[in-house]
């Protein structure tokens, strides 16, 4: 539903926009051009998208993201305080994060959603500080390869596609952080 | 330095192979049935990309988009951000799809290697489509009273903004 109103607003605000500056031919014509767009994005990133999701299926089978999620649980302890002695749980949320980590997205939410599941029995419809933390870590993008973005700006002609990832490491090691950080601080003033 | 970044990708590939040859993984295989997922998860994005592309290249050619970044570009200027990418800022918390499409255009307008395009790939490299994620979440979970969730996650995300155009400054000049 939100998107069905975010479109609808997009459409609108070009429309009258477009009416109200006299861009009305150039908003038609952006229509026009930006459905091919669409279907050219697409193309242009589908071999680099298959590429890695054919990398990562093999990283899977081999039983890194395993070997990963085993490395990541002393420290999940610290961050999950309250179900640093629930095997269940500390098992969904090492393997989520070992899957986000390595950009197996459709591994890392099903077993994200397993762990909230487990985290919200018994809790009566109020989010427990670590479901706070699972969804915070969720919604900080935590991919170490950003492969849809540097197949974007391949198929945008850059010389070197993958040089953003230093930048990107920083920002995302930041924005977790800050994350992180605040849902610590939040935990001991918001019942 | 550059050249480890550089070679990162294909190093990884070829790490990949050898330890899935060395546990006697089918490698051609996992490779090709990973590339045919691959494959469907990029038709499922092309219907919504067309969708939203279109809005987006029409508002960029109404003038609204510009009107947006002026209204806005005194503030975004003195944090840092450049103004061009207020409609990345926009939907990025909201439509995963559209924050693709947005960020190409913007990638594609002032070119992948221009400061404004390296910009927006990194904010799409380092943030997360924030309220979907928590809309699923505690969705799955039942959870009615998401407490602090909401804001600590928009706080990680406005440092993400932040720190994706300081970083890209800091590292490529300009």
């Amino acid at each position: 539903m939100a998107m069905s109103v975010i479109w609808t607003v997009m459409v609108g605000a070009a429309v009258l926009c477009g009416l109200a500056t006299g861009n009305g031919p150039a908003v038609a014509k952006g229509a026009l051009d930006g459905a091919a767009a669409g279907v050219e994005l697409c193309l242009s990133t589908m071999g680099v998208m298959c590429l890695w999701t054919g990398v990562m299926e093999v990283m899977r089978r081999c039983g890194i993201a395993d070997g990963l999620s085993r490395l990541l649980r002393p420290v999940l302890r610290r961050l999950y305080p309250g179900y640093a002695g629930d095997r269940r749980v500390m098992d969904a949320v090492s393997a989520n994060l070992s899957a986000n980590l390595l950009g197996l997205g459709n591994a890392a939410t099903p077993l994200g959603l397993e762990a909230a599941r487990l985290m919200a029995e018994g809790s009566g419809g109020t989010a427990s500080d670590g479901l706070c933390m699972l969804v915070v870590c969720n919604t900080a993008s935590l991919q170490l390869i950003p492969t849809t973005v540097a197949s974007v700006r391949a198929a945008a002609g850059s010389a070197d596609p993958f040089d953003i990832l230093p930048a990107v490491w920083l920002a995302s090691v930041l924005s977790v952080a800050v994350g992180i950080a605040a849902a610590k601080l939040f935990s001991r003033v918001w019942r | 330095m550059d050249l480890f970044f550089t070679m990162l990708v294909p190093c990884l590939m070829l790490a990949v192979a050898a330890a899935g040859l060395f546990r006697r993984v089918d490698v051609w295989g996992a490779v090709t049935d990973g590339a045919r997922t691959g494959l469907k998860v990029s038709l499922s994005i092309m219907p919504p990309l067309v969708g939203l592309l279109t809005a987006v290249y029409m508002l960029r050619a109404s003038g609204a988009l510009d009107l947006l970044r002026e209204a806005l570009s005194p503030v975004l200027t003195a944090i840092g951000i450049p103004p061009e990418t207020v409609p990345l800022l926009l939907v990025r918390p909201v439509s995963g799809s559209a924050a693709l499409g947005v960020g190409a255009e913007l990638i594609g307008t002032y070119g992948p290697d221009s400061l404004i395009g390296r910009t927006a790939a990194v904010m799409l490299g380092s943030t997360e489509t924030t309220f979907y994620t928590i809309a699923v979440y505690f969705g799955a979970a039942r959870i009615g009273k998401t407490r602090y969730a909401v804001p600590a996650a928009l706080c990680a995300d406005a440092v993400g903004f932040l720190a994706a155009a300081w970083a890209v400054r800091l590292i490529f000049g300009g």
